[in-house]
């Protein structure tokens, strides 16, 4: 039998995001659909990887992109059922502009039994000129392959 | 070797390679805590990534240093990332090989681990492009 997915309301789960790596980046909700999810990761300095140019860390992208691909999964699949990142590839296309906000959006285009397939962007503006592009797989645990 | 701000906020300390282990690039340490949780219990997966990337820059510093070129500007092209088991409530630990290092393309791989070294928590590779600064 097929798990039944708990109901999942993205606004609701991060403004109640408890303490923990996302809520220390500030990572906050902004908008979602039937398979997406659209996160905000504020520029702050201490996020900072390359201090001469002010420009934001990789890592901190990689978190967002994780994290609003993995709500598109939940989207998709109607609900909150438990999984895990089997892998991401974030391709950096321009550093983000220091001193600006990125914009993470993940999309959910494919469910099988046991896998989730991702793809997204991040952004600091301007959704037709990314700063990163992701594509990564999420796989179901508690199933049977 | 300084750390940018957002290894401060990993809690990142720098160790020196453990013997045996290759010409070794310093391994990298992140203290389980309230900064890189993830779901409870566990090691957020981007704190992981985090960790593996700055262990592929430190890693290809290290090599640029071996051989006069520390002043080499590294940008990160991608990443992949490979996330193996759930990172548990305990040190992880992350040191890079750079498996190439040409004049403008440098390849390096990284794996991430808690206590045992051949199970991998997570496990990245990176392109860099190198820019004379």
């Amino acid at each position: 039998m097929d798990p039944v997915p708990f109901p999942f309301d993205p606004a609701a789960f991060f403004a109640a995001l408890p303490a923990g790596h996302g809520r220390r980046l500030g990572i906050r909700y902004d908008s979602h659909g039937p398979d997406w999810c659209q996160l905000v990761l504020p520029w702050r300095e201490d996020l900072v990887g390359d201090p001469a140019r002010g420009v934001i860390a990789s890592g901190p992208i990689v978190a967002l992109l994780d994290m609003a691909t993995s709500v598109a999964v939940w989207m998709k699949r109607g609900g909150f059922l438990p999984h895990a990142t089997l892998d991401l590839r974030v391709d950096y296309l321009r550093p983000a502009a220091p001193g600006r906000e990125v914009v993470g959006r993940g999309e959910c285009y494919r469910v099988t039994r046991s896998v989730a397939f991702v793809r997204g962007i991040a952004h600091d503006g301007d959704a037709a000129d990314p700063v990163a592009h992701v594509a990564g797989t999420f796989m179901f645990t508690g199933v049977p392959a | 070797m300084t750390l940018p701000p957002y290894a401060d906020l990993l809690g990142i300390t720098l160790e020196t390679a453990p013997e045996g282990l290759g010409e070794g690039a310093p391994v990298l340490a992140m203290p389980f805590g309230g900064d890189v949780i993830g779901r409870p219990g566990f090691v957020h997966g981007g704190a992981l990534a985090g960790l593996l990337e700055m262990a592929a820059i430190v890693a290809l510093k290290h090599a640029l240093e071996g051989e006069a070129r520390a002043g080499t500007r590294i940008k990160p092209i991608n990443v992949t990332v490979d996330f193996m088991r759930g990172g548990r409530e305990k040190v992880t630990r992350a040191q890079g090989i750079v498996s190439r290092l040409g004049t403008r393309i440098a390849n390096v791989e990284t794996i991430a681990w808690q206590d045992d070294r051949e199970r991998p928590v997570a496990a990245a590779r990176l392109n860099f492009l190198l820019a004379d600064s």
